[in-house]
Parts: C-alpha cells; structure tokens; sequence
C-alpha cells in the first residue's frame, strides 16, 4: 500500500508571530520556518505503518514556494520515499490545495492519505476533509491511533469530552491530532541519503487546477491586549474580591 | 439570507455549543434549523423552542447518527440548494463535517469565526490566536464555523420554529461507528462552564491534581481544567486541556493555578471574564493577564481558599 503525506512550510512553532505594521499579514521575511507540526506526525505515522510492513512506499507532497523543498527533504530524511513539489508562490487556500491532492490521488492511487489535522500559521482544519469529499472516501479527522486491518482501517479520534473509534473502508484520509506519535529527528545519514531520493516538481496548472482565492484578506490586525489587574496580598483578599463578585460556595 | 445551522445533539437534547451559533446565523438571515440522526424528535422539539429560529429539518435515519460525515455532508450539501449559508460550531464534530460540505459545494470555508462584520465578512484568529484575519468570501454561498464564546448564547425558550421532516439519506457504506470513551461526569462541560478551575505543571502529579485542584472545583461547582504541559505529564486526561491545541473556554471566572502562562494555554482562556492566577513564581506570564493575582504557594494558598470561599 501506498501512503500519499501531504506536508506544509510554516512559521516554525516557536517563533513568535509578528504582524506587519500595514495590516497586511504575519511577517515572514527572515525568520525561521519549518515543517507544520501535524505533518510531521503525519509522516512518523507512515513511516511507523511501513515499518510495520503495512506501507510499501511513502509519497510526500507539499504545495507552496520553492523553498519548500527543504520542507519535502525534510520529510525524506525522516523516511519518506519520494517527494512531489507543487510549486507556487500564491497563497493557496485549503480547497484548492486540496484538488491538487485530489488529482495527485488519482494518478498515485494511494491506500491511506494521512495529513495534519490543521497548519498552525491559517489555523483552518479543512484540507483532509474537502480531500476526502473530492475523493469521496472516508475520512477519520483528530486521529490518536490508527490501525490497519485488511481492506479497512480503524482510527481513534480525539473528540470533545474524549474519544471515539471509527472504521473506514481503504482508501481513506486520515488527519493528525497531537496524541498520535512522537515524530522522530532525521539522523546526519538519512539527511545526506534524502538529498539523493527523487523529488519531482510540477505546477498547479500541470494538473489543471486554479489557485485563485475565493476568500480575500482584507486586514490583519493583533489581538486585542489584556490587561494586568491586581495582586492581592493574599488568600482573605482574594476571599474577599471574588465574594464581591458572586463567587462563592 | 437563508443559513443553516447545524445543531449538535447528543441524541435526546441540543448541546450548548448551537446556542452560539444561532446567535451568529442570526446576523446574516433567517435561521434555519438541522437535526440529523435517528428518534430525534426530541431534539427537534427543543430546536424549535430557541429564540428565533425560522424552519427546523429533521432527517432521522439512523445513517446520520454519530455524525458520520461520509453520510451526513451529502445530506447538507443537498439541503444548501435551497439555503445560502451553512453554519456549524466550531467542535470537533463541525470541524469534521463542515469542510467536507465546503468541498462538496466547491466553496471555500472560512473556520472558527469571531464576529459578522458583513453579509460575507468576518473576523477569525489565525496563528493560534496571535493575529486576527479579518476576511471576505467571493464564494456564491457560505460555509462557516463559529468559535461558540465568541457569541452570546441564544435563549433556549421563544422561539417557534416549524419542523419540517428531510425524507433524504442513505448509508455511503463506506464508515461506521466503532464506539467511544465519553468522559462521564457530575461536573458542568468545561466549553460551558460557569467557574472553571485549571491545574498546572506545578501540582507535579495526578494525586496533588486530585488533593489540591479538585475540592476548590467541587466547592464552586466548576468544571475541572489543566494546561497543556500538566495534560501531557500525565496528571489528568488530555479532554481536560485548556488551549489554542485543547478546549477554547470563557467562563466568567477562571482560576489559573500553578500555570505559567504559556502562549498556547492563553490563547484558550483569555477571554475568560475574570482570571484568577495563583503562582509563586511572581514573573510568570499569566499575571500579565489575571484580573486577580495571588502570588503564594499553591499547595498551601489553595486549600487556604477552598476552605474559606
């Protein structure tokens, strides 16, 4: 079985993000980026199902600049096989990256796709789902554990007030939550052995999709600012200040 | 503009999170309602009794329960011919089912909404809360989610809405419910809650979480919460996390105790009405944004409080 992971280059999670002074966005000149944190659980997961002997060949695909190669090697050094570059320097939203998966699914005819539940920089938690619409297969979203079993897979999810277990008939998509694995580091072998494994690089248009935004960003601003209250010298001051609010047993 | 609101349901009663959703459908149109699943009139009843709700569809059939939405987003995508806009909240379960409708009617989804500033304008958080986007869809209908404490509640009663039975829906066979592990719990919802009491890194173990955390909690009858870091040291179950990667809560009081104050959890709690923060670390970043502080030790501040609240 073939597992198609599709990886994203994102403001590395550290780093603080900054908004531009003319509203027009996050600064992202000069700092550093890295690989979405729930891609990179994503690609450990297949990696772990190859190991396991259910996968035979991890593809890692990612949409966005040139630079994102790093983002794919990257992936390659953890243990992927080959990469596909889809190269663009437009934004790309969600619905249309996830028509270029949809026809990149159709020519590899993967057995699971497994993503990122969301990317930390849009924050929107919509591309495996619209992927799984397009493909029409089943989708198990938020997933902390995944096992497959013959022709079907069973994905555990992480729901509100806890989890829920789900089986989806193969081919399926499966999104990433936090829980699911710890992403292993690539080792200075497997960095130098990535360098040498194929990436191809294509265009949006290659497979006939249009990237235009539907939904334009008309300012971005920052968050309105808390701020600082008191100290209360101690606990019958806080008694005190909370009981003249309403709030006690 | 005619929308159409997802309501999330348990099987017998409507969930607080549609509530706030009402409250934003409301501000673009007519409201009208959706019940999915099977023996669900109920449910539809008491949709029907919330402030301002025009129509309520009801689909019972048992394909729709558990929210599977390999079956459920067919139906809504059908339903969207003769609405404008799908709104549902932004839980685990919208987020799973509203982007697979997006797609299906080739619109792009705007997530989480904060606030109507237009008929296809809105304000929604983007890296993890640190930037708000504001933004606007050219797309010919909407499909959006709504972070529930970003509006108010709707009210539960005054409503007369008519329902009105969806005939449509089948089975895609191509999923199924396995089962789940529901927390059970006396305790209010932690997404709902009035007083929350969150337990930090601090505590240092489950027991401490238990002997320090808990009885403040029972005595205020306030729902149990932890940071990321205490959720992933073991000391309570990750349901219990408060942050940008866990629940999104506003109580109107939040009691931060033994936490630090880390990005990710402020960017969970900070629009709680009140914050209470207790740390002996007088530096800690929550105090930058607790209304209330209380720099003590939490293992002999705590019971000092619970004692005397």
């Amino acid at each position: 079985m073939k597992i198609l992971v599709p990886v994203k280059r994102v403001l590395d999670y550290n780093v603080k993000p900054r908004v531009k002074a003319d509203g027009t966005g996050v600064d992202l000149a000069n700092v550093k980026m890295s690989m979405n944190p729930f891609d990179e659980i994503a690609v450990e997961e297949a990696i772990r199902l190859k190991e396991k002997g259910v996968a035979t060949e991890i593809v890692a695909v990612s949409v966005g600049p040139q630079k994102a190669q790093e983002t794919l090697r990257t992936a390659l050094a953890m243990g992927a096989d080959r990469a596909i570059l889809v190269q663009t320097d437009d934004e790309v939203e969600p619905l249309a990256i996830a028509k270029i998966l949809k026809a990149i699914a159709d020519a590899e005819t993967p057995g699971l796709v497994i993503l990122g539940k969301q990317a930390i920089d849009g924050d929107n938690n919509q591309t495996g789902q619209m992927l799984a619409a397009l493909t029409g297969w089943a989708q198990g979203t938020f997933a902390s554990a995944v096992n497959v079993e013959g022709d079907h897979v069973s994905v555990t999810r992480e729901v509100d007030g806890g989890l829920e277990t789900v089986k989806l008939k193969l081919p399926a998509i499966v999104t990433t939550d936090l829980r699911l694995n710890e992403p292993r580091y690539a080792s200075l072998p497997n960095i130098m052995k990535a360098k040498s494994k194929p990436l191809d690089t294509k265009t949006p248009a290659d497979y006939g999709v249009d990237t235009t935004p539907r939904v334009k960003t008309v300012k971005v601003s920052e968050p309105p600012v808390r701020s600082a209250g008191v100290k209360v010298a101690d606990v019958d001051e806080l008694v005190a200040k909370l009981k003249a609010m309403g709030v006690h047993s | 503009m005619k929308t159409l609101v997802w309501v999330e349901h348990d099987g017998s009663a409507v969930k607080d999170a549609t509530l706030a959703v009402v409250t934003a459908a409301s501000k673009l149109g007519e409201v009208h309602l959706l019940v999915a699943g099977s023996g669900v009139d109920a449910v539809a009843k008491e949709a029907a009794q919330i402030a301002g709700v025009g129509k309520v569809h009801v689909a019972d059939n048992a394909a729709f329960d558990h929210n599977l939405p390999e079956n459920v987003a067919p139906l809504v995508a059908e339903l969207m011919a003769s609405h404008d806009a799908f709104v549902a909240p932004a839980t685990t379960t919208g987020k799973n089912i509203a982007p697979r409708v997006a797609a299906l009617l080739d619109v792009m989804q705007i997530s989480e909404i904060l606030s109507v500033e237009g008929p296809n304008t809105f304000t929604r958080p983007i890296y993890a809360g640190n930037a708000i986007a504001t933004v606007e869809s050219s797309d010919a209908k909407l499909v959006l989610t709504v972070r529930g404490t970003a509006f108010e509640k709707a009210a539960t009663s005054g409503g007369s809405g008519t329902i009105e039975a969806v005939s449509t829906g089948s089975d895609a066979g191509i999923s199924s419910f396995v089962g789940a592990e529901i927390a059970k719990s006396e305790r209010p919802e932690l997404t709902s809650a009035k007083i929350i009491v969150s337990g930090g890194r601090a505590l240092g173990s489950s027991e401490k979480y238990e002997e320090v955390i808990v009885p403040l909690a029972d005595k205020l009858n306030a729902a149990l919460g932890a940071s990321r870091a205490a959720v992933d040291a073991g000391y309570v179950p990750n349901d219990y996390q408060v942050g940008q990667t866990g629940k999104i809560v506003a109580p109107e009081v939040y009691f931060a105790i033994g936490i630090s104050g880390a990005i990710q959890h402020l960017a969970g709690m900070k629009d709680s009405k009140t914050i209470v923060a207790i740390n002996k670390d007088e530096d800690a970043p929550i105090f930058q944004v607790a209304d209330f502080g209380l720099v003590a030790d939490l293992f002999s501040a705590v019971p000092e409080l619970t004692g005397k609240i």
